[in-house]
């Protein structure tokens, strides 16, 4: 057993369960997306971004890709959260609540697919 | 930046990237948890993550701005001072990393190495690829450099590389520090390059030239390849696999040391043609015919036996060893003795080679050799070019370079390989032949070694003169091109030395011979008649000068001349 593969895989499915954590729920009700699993959701998924810096595989570029794009639409996610509640004052709408978790839900479609490769390149390898 | 270097950088950064980002998300979070205080000291609610990523933000990257979203409460400030650690901490250990990386050497090695292949893949123009460049492949660049042609040099040693680097060439030269016998450090040198013209092995290690010059025919066999050996098995084995030229030099000089006692003119013309361009005339040393002592039985000395026995000169050799073939005739001992050197009759001999591979014992052998008989013809080996001072002071009247014999060998390939050719042709004539030539080419150059260089009349090489010959169906004699361009009726320090056309040679044509396009023509003369020549050969308006001695009219003036002529012809009956 290989420690580093442990903690790359620990957090490829952190990241995506993180987010599918703060994804699910009715997605115009703020109670049931907690703002505090998306900072988690974002913190996991930046690590896990940089665990998959420095492979020079086909496979590892597309990792990095698809980590890099659930990074963008999770920050994209926070921002719009950020404006909501601090700059326009609106509060955590139902509109807000929607577009904040509709942005994750991209990103968890992203994470989704990271976890799929990560179980094509086990099967792959086969050791 | 090379795509590989971001990679590596990339890996190495990722522990200090990580704890930085742990770091800040630990921070964020005991902010956003830990209760405030509002002015009234009542407790307030904790900060939100808004806030406390822009409190961390400033405050981890050490910026200390001012600005506060309201005054902390002691539990707030309790943990800001963590937080202040923590990220002091974080950013250090990044830092450091970033700096170790750049400083350590294998990442500067794969930075260096990106950065010459880019520039290798980015030549434009023509070059060569010298593998090893010590004394040989210096002198090669050196020269190779003054013709402008560029020069790409794969070398072993660190040191040799830093010497390199501060040798003034005109051109920037690359340099790739690597073992040029590992193939793929020899692709990255440009060995696939379009641009790549030849590679020339000259590591003083025959193994590696071996190495170079099978993976060259292998990799692109269109290239040429010129090897140095020392050896004569790795020269066999080096031509059964169609390296285009072998330079063996303890058999190069070996050869004109016993051409030059036979034929002195035929070895005078040689040198001057092969000579290093620009340099002054080497002083002329005519070595006599009769019984010659050679001093070291090693690979010179053979070659030496070898050749001056196939043009029948009488010979001694001195040497310790005792396995020496029955038919040379040998007296055991050491050359830097008198007791042997008078034994093998140097009192009668003509003439001694110190074959040595040790500068200071063939020095000796040349002293003591001269103080027996001071009339005696001095050859002597010089091993390493660091020792020229000792062999200029001792002035021998034939000194054996090997590195200056290699050298101009290749460039003489290289620059002309039309030269290879006619010297291959000029072995066959007369002294008296060969000693006519060598005057016209000692008096053009005012004690310069006179450039050699080959021309093809087609329509990269002599577009003006191509035009000419083939649209316009024009004829130009070989004499036109050895007119100045500057005035008419002087011509141009050079002499042709070969014609080739259609697989037929006219040696030495003279200048009434009509030329053809696609002739190929082989020049000897100084360095400025052949840019003169060049312009000719390049330049429409030149060469009408040159064939006709008057300035070609432009467009205009041409028509206004001929109208006026008109006019005139109209208004005179």
């Amino acid at each position: 057993m290989n420690l580093e593969k442990v903690v790359f895989g620990f957090f490829i499915v952190l990241a995506a369960t993180l987010n599918f954590g703060f994804f699910i729920g009715d997605i115009d009700q703020p109670r049931h997306h907690h703002i505090y699993e998306l900072f988690a959701a974002i913190v996991v998924n930046l690590i896990a971004t940089v665990l998959k810096f420095g492979d020079r595989t086909q496979i590892g570029a597309v990792h990095l890709s698809t980590s890099l794009v659930a990074d963008l639409q999770l920050v994209a996610a926070a921002v719009v959260w950020a404006i909501a509640v601090h700059v326009t004052g609106e509060g955590m709408s139902a509109d807000v609540t929607t577009s904040v978790v509709s942005l994750s839900g991209g990103a968890l479609f992203a994470n989704v697919v990271s976890v799929i490769l990560l179980i094509i390149e086990t099967v792959m390898l086969r050791r | 930046m090379n795509a590989s270097v971001f990679f590596l950088a990339l890996r190495r950064m990722r522990a200090p990237l990580i704890v930085l980002i742990v770091i800040y998300a630990v921070s964020t979070l005991g902010l956003t948890l830990i209760p405030g205080v509002d002015a009234d000291g009542r407790p307030a609610p904790p900060m939100s993550f808004f806030h406390a990523f822009y409190f961390v933000s400033y405050t981890a990257s050490t910026i200390g701005f001012g600005e506060l979203p309201g005054a902390f409460s002691e539990a707030q400030r309790m943990w800001v001072t963590v937080v202040i650690f923590l990220s002091v901490i974080g950013w250090s250990y990044s830092i450091i990393s970033l700096l170790a990386l750049v400083q350590d050497k294998g990442f500067q090695q794969v930075l260096l190495t990106g950065r010459f292949v880019r520039r290798v893949r980015h030549l434009g123009e023509p070059f060569y690829i010298i593998c090893g460049c010590g004394e040989t492949g210096l002198l090669i660049a050196r020269a190779l450099d003054r013709d402008g042609i560029r020069v790409v040099a794969v070398e072993r040693d660190e040191v040799r590389i830093q010497e390199l680097e501060l040798e003034d060439f005109a051109a920037d030269i690359l340099v790739l520090c690597a073992d040029a016998a590992q193939p793929h450090q020899l692709l990255m040198a440009g060995l696939r390059h379009r641009s790549c013209r030849g590679v020339l092995a000259m590591t003083d290690d025959d193994t590696a030239n071996l190495a170079v010059a099978i993976a060259s025919r292998l990799i692109n066999p269109r290239l040429m390849v010129v090897a140095r050996v020392a050896s004569p098995s790795v020269e066999r084995n080096m031509m059964s696999f169609g390296t285009h030229y072998v330079v063996n030099h303890f058999e190069k000089f070996a050869d004109h040391l016993a051409e030059a006692i036979h034929s002195p003119h035929w070895y005078r013309l040689v040198d001057l043609l092969t000579g290093l361009p620009g340099q002054e005339l080497p002083e002329r040393h005519d070595p006599p015919a009769g019984n010659w002592v050679v001093c070291g039985y090693g690979r010179f000395g053979q070659a030496v036996v070898r050749n001056l026995e196939r043009q029948g000169v009488s010979l001694t050799v001195i040497d310790p060893g005792s396995d020496l073939p029955i038919t040379v005739r040998h007296v055991p001992g050491l050359g830097t003795e008198a007791e042997p050197l008078r034994t093998a009759g140097i009192e009668t001999a003509v003439g001694i080679v110190a074959a040595g591979d040790n500068d200071s014992n063939n020095l000796s052998i040349a002293i003591t050799a001269k103080e027996l008989n001071p009339d005696l013809f001095v050859v002597v080996r010089q091993n390493r070019v660091a020792n020229q001072v000792l062999f200029d002071a001792y002035d021998a009247d034939f000194t054996m370079v090997p590195s200056r014999i290699v050298a101009r060998e290749c460039l003489a390939l290289i620059t002309s390989p039309l030269l290879a050719h006619f010297l291959h042709l000029v072995r066959a004539w007369p002294e008296v032949r060969a000693a006519r030539v060598t005057g016209v080419l000692e008096g053009f150059s005012g004690g310069r070694v006179p450039l050699v260089w080959g021309v093809c009349l087609n329509a990269a090489e002599a577009p003006a003169v191509h035009r000419v010959l083939m649209m316009e169906q024009g004829s130009i004699a070989l004499g036109d091109l050895c007119r100045d361009p500057a005035a008419h009726h002087e011509s141009l320090p050079l002499l042709p030395l070969l014609l080739a056309r259609d697989g037929r040679d006219h040696e030495l044509p003279d200048d009434e011979m009509m030329l053809q396009p696609g002739d190929r023509l082989l020049f000897a003369g100084t360095r400025a008649a052949k840019v003169a020549q060049n312009l000719a050969l390049d330049n429409r308006n030149v060469l009408d000068y040159v064939l006709t001695g008057h300035d070609a009219p432009g467009w205009l003036w041409g028509l206004l001349s001929r109208w006026r002529r008109q006019a005139g012809g109209l208004g005179q009956p």
